[in-house]
């Protein structure tokens, strides 16, 4: 296996905008995702794939007293949305944005936060 | 040029959303009529987004054509729910969505013929003569290769604002004539199918002589109207003669699309091309369309023209090319159509077939021909006419003429060679 497997530190991807642009081809759209789709796989055999998945675009905000106020998501805009989530595993987080760099999203107007999973130390 | 990561993913089908994408306004259209062509657009370009949003993340559903189908027909129907004007029927429309087999999910469901049939309906409504040329060729573009606004601008080397306001109008005027959802019949159906015939030729050649336009979009263009051209074969109303003829021509052009460029990625002439770079598949291809366009007794434009590249792509060698054949054909080809390139075509002809002299004379019968004026081809021609001739002075001046009237580098470079071999002789 890769040495990447023994990286312990993950890192979550926060994915936002990079759907905007509503005057694209099928066949720019497929190229948009088969793009996605080998970023995935050069992550995945290099070992550093952990999880991806989709965020629906519904969703409600709880806040106030035990949760009691309920809002639709505040998202006004679907640039600052959050399209997704990639968890990957990394040596530190310079190597985790470079690997964000390969990101397709950035072709498309889109962002990458990059955040470290904090581990929590036992004792 | 794909780039290397694109070409090794092997998940989702070549072209994929593309083809469904005409699949998907088609059988929408289908049923909500031809009025809300825009409303099937949208709805399709609303489950592209989607499938975005959701296989980017390494996931895509068991049969990504008929998810993208479900969430077209979905997007549609929240559309028709909202809309005013549309929620009278919005329960009608909604029970024929629900129980048009195309928009069923369960797998092995056998509605391939109808729904090709549905796109064969707005091929004729998107190739209507009630719409200008270039309406035809814009909407067909949109509706059923999925091409964006700026693509067609980028191919047709305009603004996406014209290219907007050309759509607009072509689907207005489609609302106006009250055009049928509909495969012709009958006595009308030969005109009809000559002009989808015809706007499929414009987009092949588009594709094909296009300078401009970058060369993905170009050979996008000139897939897409085999595809649409090879869908027409499907059925028998529509599989005719002159459908094989201009797929024959089709093939014999797109067989030499790559060898047509250089690494500079100038065009190259006939004469100056790699003919074992030629696609041999497509050359067979080519030629079981023509054996198939002879059925009839009909000898249409098409069938010329596919005569005439069948014979150059017979030929292993340019020095092989059964000359006399092509001017028989172009004699017949000039009957019909008036075009001074095809004229001029015809004169080469004449002095490969009948000498120097009478190619010159036949070249001199068109060179008032305004096109012609500054045409470097042209003038290169008559060159090598006058040097077969020894009359050396003229040619030399004419392939000067030649050279000032070409930007290609391939061509600057043979005409500059044939000029250099004046001064050592």
């Amino acid at each position: 296996m890769t040495k990447a497997n023994t990286q312990s530190a993950t890192f979550m991807l926060l994915l936002r905008g990079g759907v905007s642009n509503r005057d694209l081809s099928a066949e720019q759209l497929q190229r948009q995702i088969e793009r996605y789709l080998s970023w995935i796989e050069k992550l995945r055999r290099d070992g550093h794939f952990v999880a991806g998945e989709p965020l629906a675009e519904t969703g409600k905000v709880l806040s106030g007293k035990n949760g009691s106020a309920v809002t639709d998501g505040p998202f006004t805009e679907s640039k600052e949305e959050v399209g997704g989530y990639f968890i990957i595993r990394a040596n530190d987080l310079e190597a985790a944005v470079e690997l964000a760099k390969g990101c397709p999203i950035f072709g498309n107007d889109g962002t990458v936060e990059v955040r470290p999973i904090q581990q929590v130390p036992d004792a | 040029m794909p780039d290397e990561a694109e070409a090794n993913v092997g998940r989702t089908v070549e072209h994929l959303f593309r083809e469904e994408a005409g699949r998907i306004v088609a059988a929408l259209t289908g049923i909500l009529g031809l009025r809300h062509l825009e409303l099937a657009e949208d709805a399709l370009q609303e489950a592209l987004l989607k499938a975005l949003r959701q296989w980017s993340y390494g996931n895509l559903p068991p049969n990504p054509a008929a998810w993208l189908m479900q969430v077209a027909k979905n997007s549609a129907l929240d559309v028709v729910r909202r809309d005013a004007r549309l929620r009278e029927k919005a329960e009608a429309i909604a029970d024929a969505l629900e129980k048009n087999p195309a928009f069923s999910t369960a797998p092995g469901t056998f509605m391939a013929d109808e729904i090709r049939d549905d796109q064969l309906r707005l091929i004729f409504a998107c190739c209507h003569p009630a719409l200008a040329h270039e309406g035809q060729v814009a909407l067909t573009l949109k509706t059923l290769c999925g091409f964006s606004v700026g693509e067609i601008a980028r191919a047709f080397l305009s603004t996406t604002e014209t290219i907007a306001k050309r759509l607009t109008r072509a689907r207005d005027r489609l609302r106006k004539a009250d055009v049928p959802f509909e495969i012709p019949s009958g006595l009308e159906l030969s005109a009809r199918l000559d002009s989808v015939l015809e706007v499929l030729y414009l987009l092949f050649n588009e594709g094909y002589n296009a300078s401009h336009g970058g060369e993905l979009i170009r050979r996008e263009l000139c897939e897409e109207a085999i595809r649409l051209a090879t869908l027409l074969t499907r059925n028998p109303a529509c599989d005719t003669p002159k459908t094989h003829a201009l797929l024959a021509l089709f093939f014999f052009q797109a067989a030499r699309l790559a060898a047509r460029i250089d690494e500079a990625g100038e065009i190259l002439l006939l004469k100056h091309q790699d003919r074992t770079r030629w696609n041999r598949e497509m050359i067979a291809k080519g030629m079981a369309h023509l054996d198939r366009a002879a059925a009839g007794d009909e000898a249409s434009p098409f069938h010329l023209q596919a005569g005439i590249a069948s014979c150059h792509c017979l030929a292993s060698r340019y020095e092989e090319t059964d000359w006399a054949r092509i001017l028989s054909l172009y004699d017949l080809l000039v009957t019909t159509d008036a075009s001074p390139v095809v004229a001029l075509n015809r004169a080469v002809a004449v002095g490969k077939v009948r000498g120097a002299a009478a190619g010159l004379a036949a070249l001199d019968e068109i060179r008032n021909r305004e096109a012609l004026q500054r045409y470097y081809l042209f003038y290169a021609a008559r060159a090598e006419l006058l040097a077969e001739l020894g009359r050396n002075e003229e040619a030399r001046s004419d392939y000067a003429q030649a050279l000032s009237f070409t930007e290609l580098a391939a061509e600057r470079n043979y005409l500059m060679k044939r000029l250099r071999q004046f001064d050592i002789e």
